[in-house]
């Protein structure tokens, strides 16, 4: 039983810690600021989550387990506040999203292609 | 009043949690700074149904392991765009409309957008949401509106 | 089978502080510098278990919340100056 979770907590590990790298890579791959909060987000949930479920799962019960769960609910909250608080900082102060010319949605924002 | 009540019980879990010292004197502090605390947001006048959302407790579980799975699901595509690149993203800003009635409903529905990797809100204004989508498939995806329409009903 | 994960979060870290001083916009920086202050959170929280000293996680949570506040700072701080911080891509 100890080695069947000592795995999946490894497995989790892992695959959090290939998340995590998959969003600072798109931090450089993609092309504009807007793109680039998407990656971040990456980073933030489930890269963040699988690495705190998986050290959760090496806790056992008690106050470590609680203070993890702890710092996966508030790091959820606050990400996504900081996140939508950036995109909306840089949408007033002027900064146009990179759009593609066939969306018609978005007729008002300037188009280019790259 | 059972929304003071329901700030003193989670103030009180979050110094249980953070402490790991039970003796009578550390939880006397407790019980004093919990009851300071508490007075001082009550009279802030801060502590309503919009602080402490009673009426959501038993709905919202469920929508936040369908919010779990959207998640994951909208992960693992952006991961994908990452490795493929810089071409295979199709950026685009699209409004959606949020049909909820209360503004904490519409603050949940905006904060979902913003917590699927994907879609990030970048506006809000009376009741239409301004997101920016990172390709065409996460746009469609939100403008089927069953996000929406999930948290209408947790809205209850 | 803790350090693996450690040194990926530390090799992230350098990204996003690479990403930090590249730019070219100011948002791309504090995009840069919230990413590696939530991965600092993650990574004192594997430390902990590293050096097998519960008193870490604390000082994860107190990382957790000071990096928000100070990410909102800095927001609200650059919403009030001039418009000349923008610099424009190259």
């Amino acid at each position: 039983m100890d080695i069947l979770l000592d795995i999946l907590s490894w497995i989790l590990l892992i695959s959090g810690s290939f998340f995590t790298f998959t969003g600072a890579v798109g931090l450089f791959r993609f092309p504009d600021f807007f793109s680039r909060t998407h990656a971040a987000s990456v980073t933030d949930t489930l890269g963040a989550g699988l690495i705190l479920i998986g050290l959760m799962l090496q806790a056992g019960w008690g106050l470590v387990l609680a203070k993890l769960l702890l710092i996966l609910v508030f790091s959820l909250l606050a990400s996504t506040t900081a996140c939508h608080a950036m995109a909306k900082a840089a949408l007033k102060s002027g900064l146009k999203p990179l759009t593609y010319s066939d969306q018609e949605n978005s007729a008002e924002e300037t188009t280019s292609k790259h | 009043m059972k929304h003071v009540l329901a700030l003193s019980v989670m103030l009180s879990a979050f110094w249980l949690i953070n402490s790991g010292h039970y003796t009578p004197l550390i939880l006397l502090f407790m019980v004093v700074s919990v009851l300071f605390v508490s007075s001082l947001c009550h009279q802030m006048d801060v502590v309503d149904g919009e602080s402490q959302p009673l009426n959501l407790t038993f709905t919202i579980p469920l929508y936040w392991l369908w919010l779990i799975k959207e998640v994951t699901v909208a992960n693992i595509a952006v991961a994908r765009c990452v490795w493929k690149g810089a071409d295979s993203i199709s950026p685009s800003v699209i409004k959606v409309k949020a049909n909820q009635k209360t503004d904490l409903g519409i603050v949940i529905y905006a904060n979902s957008i913003t917590l699927t990797p994907g879609t990030v809100s970048i506006d809000l204004s009376d009741n239409e949401i301004t997101v920016h989508a990172l390709t065409r498939e996460t746009a469609a995806d939100l403008l089927t509106g069953e996000m929406d329409r999930r948290v209408c009903k947790v809205e209850g | 089978m803790f350090v693996i994960p450690a040194i990926i979060l530390l090799v992230v870290m350098a990204i996003a502080l690479a990403r930090a001083f590249k730019g070219p916009t100011l948002y791309d920086r504090i995009l840069a510098v919230n990413t590696f202050g939530t991965k600092t959170v993650l990574l004192i929280a594997i430390i902990d278990f590293l050096a097998g000293r519960p008193a870490f996680l604390d000082i994860a949570i107190v990382y957790a919340l000071i990096n928000f506040i100070s990410v909102i700072g800095i927001l609200r701080f650059f919403e009030f100056s001039s418009k000349t911080t923008i610099e424009e891509e190259p």
